[in-house]
């Protein structure tokens, strides 16, 4: 049997494979030749083999069958075999192995080992990737170790008694007397690794904090000795000596001074002269300087001495080497909150950091940025911002837009300043403004009443330039149906008037109904803005032509609006105009806050923050706190549905539900389409609506009749649909057994208003006589506080000629379908 | 609390040279960090620096010649010792090499490795003297027995 091919050999050869198939062939061949020359159990040759593996293992190829052979290399007395086995243990077992406690043995005759290389290999292994099984059981060979004499042992004994602490935390004390005289060593080694131990305990046990806090004048100590020494050629880096030494006693002075206002102060005078003496024309200077700011902040250090971690900082951010710069920004990001004035010093500089090339710099420019804003720099600062808007990767652009609007609502200076800067984030950056601002921005315009026109112009102008932005199409939408009279009037005062006449509007809205550049969202805020103009404009035949077209539409959304504000022109004409009339001032309630419910008067408006989209027709609050108040009641359920947008006439029914409420001149709020507005649709019992569609999931959750009156009976079955646990998902199946049909059959929920409705479609408006069929039709009820479910309905049908109603609690809901 | 996670170093081309993990992760995922990782950090420009957020980790890494050196490190370290810690490794690669390449690393990867674990243990120095890892590199050397020598 020849001799396996040499190591080198092989890396030669497999370096000469020209594709892919080469390699893998020569591999499996050698991989062959490993195997069988394992199976054989050569002691010669298994190092030789085994570091062959190690090589194909790094190529990617698959080298388990080696692990075995590595514990065998292990036990192997020559050294050669133990070097190979141990680094073949490391690369091929790891703690998720099963093989890997059968080291636990060799690893511990190794520690105990004559040759200290032996004793090391065996630490290293155990100290890189013992499991926590092994750490156990050798912790006190380790510990043995941490006291002996030899330099060379006591330093890994260290580090390997970090890893074990890491891994069974319990064992912590027992170290504890080793570590007595471990700082008085003069080898850089063990102290190092000394420090690492200490802040390792110290980090995870309080008592140990507090024990090793006598430490802090030692260490103190030996870092000066550090500075001060002269030039050291064994540690010596660029003219400092011992950088890694010095940095890891800085940090773990940062621990110890930490909320103990002695230690800081004991090392109040070390920290002030590493500041200010380190050397800083190369990176390991600044290394240590960059520790030292970190500890200064950290502890609990004077003033004094913050101010001038905060200036080294500064300097960082003048320095050439863009590594010190992300540092700088990067610690500076983190005191900006307490330290903001000695931050706000180099404002500046941060500032031209936006201007960075590299992309984490200009990152952390940006959020620093804007922590710096206040009410003194906002104009200057918004001025950098917005260029930097304008310029930045599309990456940033949705964070800065968010960034800019918030520190616009928060220091405006004038309600002018704060309506431009929205138009130029909508202008330069429409397409990355979040969802959410939309509806903020709205409320803000409405709000600045005198800023009106003005807004509605500048709007105007951006739409005839660029249709493609949705934020700001959107925005635009909305304003030109408020504000579109102003518009056409000529009446702005902040700059030259526009000249533009109601067909011109018209034609821009209508623009965007057709646009392949609009989204439906957008296509919903034109339409309701063309509608509201119709109480502003004059061309209301124009207005109605479209509405009807678009009655139609194939787009649900945009169908059910035309639909109804048709309807609105025919039977509701005399509501119209109240209906339409100009938004009040919103009370404000979250910025950028979610779903928050208002409550004025009884009657629910959500927060502008919370609509995705906004109220289709202007919400006629005022008309809708009338109706509010008339119908009283606070913990009355909300009544939601859908119509079945079949015909145009479903309009009417819609309508009609109102009509029962024989209110003199009480609005009736549009139904809210399929969106999640809040919009006061069918104000039964007087509340308004919060629509919120999500999947239900219920399984093995019993029927049960829901109602059952004079032939109609109501069951309600549950569905499992999606895994949503605040989900209900009820079908109705609603039945006759009466001789006629029940024709014209309408079917409505109120829940509580800690809930929400959905009502889809129902499969009919007929429910046939004698049982011959159901009409069924799904509910989804969002349930998040997992409360009682309560459901009122209203029921509506004509049976032979006459028209029944009825409204009915259901009470009787299995405790599965809410729990 | 582990300091240094990963150490990785590869060549412009995309290949392993070495790969040394202090935390026990499947070999699969190891696989996918090593690919995704090599990716982001070869796309890099010369102009950008050093350092780079990835996962929950931030990455350390420089360029030798035409080979990349990539450590991961826990978020609240220290990047810039950390940078020197690289060159620390590299030293000795080259001490002990004479001028080392990548052809060096190549050859004898397993004493690059047997170096980075006289230098390193669980991601901390051993010790922050040149000298004293060079002369246990040297003397372990010298303990190969004659007949291992060329394995």
């Amino acid at each position: 049997m020849p001799a396996p091919i040499r190591l080198r050999e092989l890396i030669r050869t497999i370096r000469t494979a020209r594709t892919q198939a080469e390699e893998r062939e020569m591999i499996q061949k050698e991989c062959a030749a490993i195997r069988s020359s394992f199976r054989e159990e050569d002691n010669t040759y298994r190092c030789r083999n085994v570091a062959k593996l190690l090589y194909m293992h790094m190529l990617g190829y698959p080298a388990h069958f080696g692990q075995l052979e590595c514990l065998k290399l292990i036990a192997s007395q020559k050294f050669t075999d133990k070097r190979i086995g141990y680094l073949g243990a490391m690369l091929l077992l790891d703690e998720r192995q099963d093989v890997h406690l059968l080291m636990t043995n060799c690893i511990k005759n190794d520690l105990n080992h004559s040759t200290q290389y032996v004793q090391g290999l065996a630490l290293c292994t155990l100290g890189c990737m013992g499991s926590s099984e092994m750490c156990r059981d050798l912790a006190g060979e380790v510990e043995k170790l941490l006291k002996t004499s030899n330099s060379y042992l006591r330093k890994k004994a260290a580090l390997c008694a970090v890893h074990v602490i890491r891994k069974v935390p319990e064992l912590m004390e027992m170290f504890l007397p080793a570590t007595k005289n471990l700082l008085s060593e003069k080898n850089h080694g063990v102290l190092h690794t000394s420090v690492v131990l200490l802040t390792e305990m110290c980090e995870r046990s309080p008592d140990m904090l507090s024990h090793f806090r006598k430490l802090v004048p030692q260490l103190v100590r030996i870092l000066k000795n550090l500075i001060m020494s002269g030039y050291s050629p064994e540690h010596d880096v660029s003219g400092i000596s011992d950088p890694f030494l010095q940095v890891r006693i800085l940090r773990l002075l940062r621990i110890l001074g930490r909320s103990d206002d002695d230690s800081s102060e004991a090392m109040n005078d070390i920290l002030a002269q590493v500041a200010t003496n380190t050397e800083t024309s190369k990176n390991v200077g600044n290394a240590i300087l960059y520790e030292t700011v970190l500890t200064i902040m950290d502890i609990k250090s004077e003033s004094g001495l913050r101010v001038l971690a905060i200036n080294i900082l500064g300097r960082f951010l003048l320095n050439n080497d863009k590594n010190i710069r992300y540092v700088a920004l990067t610690s500076l990001l983190k005191t900006v909150q307490t330290d903001h004035n000695a931050v706000q010093r180099h404002r500046s500089t941060i500032v031209d950091c936006l201007k960075d090339l590299d992309v984490s710099i200009k990152r952390r420019a940006m959020e620093l940025s804007f922590a710096l804003v206040n009410g003194n720099n906002i104009r200057g600062m918004m001025k950098e911002l917005l260029y930097f808007l304008d310029s930045c990767d599309p990456e940033f652009k949705a964070d800065c837009a968010s960034g800019v609007f918030l520190a616009a609502e928060k220091y405006a200076p004038s309600k002018r300043w704060h309506i431009d800067t929205i138009m130029r984030v909508l202008t330069t950056a429409g397409s990355y403004v979040r969802d959410d601002s939309v509806p903020n921005l709205i409320q803000l315009i409405t709000n600045s009443v005198e800023m009106h026109a003005y807004t509605v112009q500048r709007l105007y102008k951006a739409l005839l330039d660029d249709i493609s932005q949705q934020p700001l199409v959107q925005v635009a939408s909305w304003c030109i149906g408020e504000y579109g009279d102003l518009l056409v009037s000529g009446q702005c005062e902040e700059e030259e008037p526009i000249q533009v006449t109601e067909d011109e509007v018209l034609d821009v809205l209508e623009g965007l109904l057709v646009s392949n550049l609009s989204t439906p969202v957008t296509r919903g805020y034109s339409l309701t803005a063309i509608m509201k103009l119709s109480t502003r404009f004059s061309s209301v035949n124009r207005i109605k032509k479209v509405v009807s077209i678009y009655g139609s539409s194939i787009d649900v959304e945009l169908q059910q609006r035309a639909v109804e504000y048709n309807a609105l022109f025919k039977k509701y004409d005399h509501m119209r105009p109240a209906l339409l009339e100009r938004m009040p001032i919103m009370e404000k309630t979250a910025s950028n806050g979610p779903t928050e419910i208002v409550q004025t008067n009884g009657e629910t408006e959500p927060s502008m923050g919370e609509s995705k989209h906004p109220p289709p027709i202007g919400q006629p609050a005022n008309q809708a706190n009338d109706l509010l108040d008339l119908l009283g009641g606070n913990d009355v359920p909300v009544i939601q549905t859908t119509m079945p947008t079949k015909t145009a006439s479903s309009g009417g029914e819609l309508l009609d539900l109102l009509g029962d409420l024989s209110l003199s001149g009480g609005p009736a709020p549009a139904p809210a389409p399929s969106v999640p507005t809040s919009q006061p649709t069918f104000l039964l019992d007087g509340i308004s609506s919060q629509p919120l569609f999500n999947d239900i999931a219920a399984a093995g959750i019993p029927p049960m009749t829901a109602y059952n009156k004079n032939g109609l009976k109501i069951d309600f079955t549950f569905e499992r649909a999606n895994p949503n646990p605040n989900i209900a998902v009820i079908t109705i199946h609603a039945s006759n057994s009466t001789e006629a049909d029940m024709t014209d059959f309408v079917f409505q929920a109120a829940v509580p208003k800690t809930f929400q409705l959905q009502l889809l479609s129902p499969s009919s408006n007929v429910v046939p006589a004698l049982n011959q069929g159901t009409v069924t039709q799904v509910i989804r009820v969002l349930n998040p506080q997992k409360q009682q479910l309560r459901m009122r309905v209203k029921l509506t049908y004509t049976h032979k000629g006459s028209a029944f109603q009825d409204l009915s609690e259901v009470n009787n809901f299995p405790p599965q379908s809410w729990q | 609390l582990k300091t240094m996670r990963f150490m990785l170093l590869f060549s412009r081309q995309g290949k392993l040279r070495l790969q040394k993990w202090y935390t026990a992760t499947a070999e699969r995922d190891k696989k996918k960090m090593v690919r995704d990782l090599m990716q982001i950090v070869l796309a890099r420009k010369p102009k950008m620096c050093s350092f780079l957020e990835w996962r929950d980790l931030k990455i350390v890494y420089k360029r030798y010649a035409s080979l990349y050196f990539c450590c991961a490190v826990e978020e609240q370290d220290n990047e810039l010792i950390t940078l020197e810690v690289i060159h620390r490794f590299v030293e000795l690669l080259d001490k002990y090499f004479g001028s080392v390449c990548e052809l060096d690393i190549i050859f004898n990867f397993e004493k690059a490795y047997f170096i980075l674990d006289e230098f390193l243990m669980g991601g901390e120095i051993q010790d922050t003297s040149k000298k004293s890892v060079l002369k246990a590199i040297e003397q372990s050397d010298l303990l190969q027995e004659v007949s291992c020598i060329q394995y």
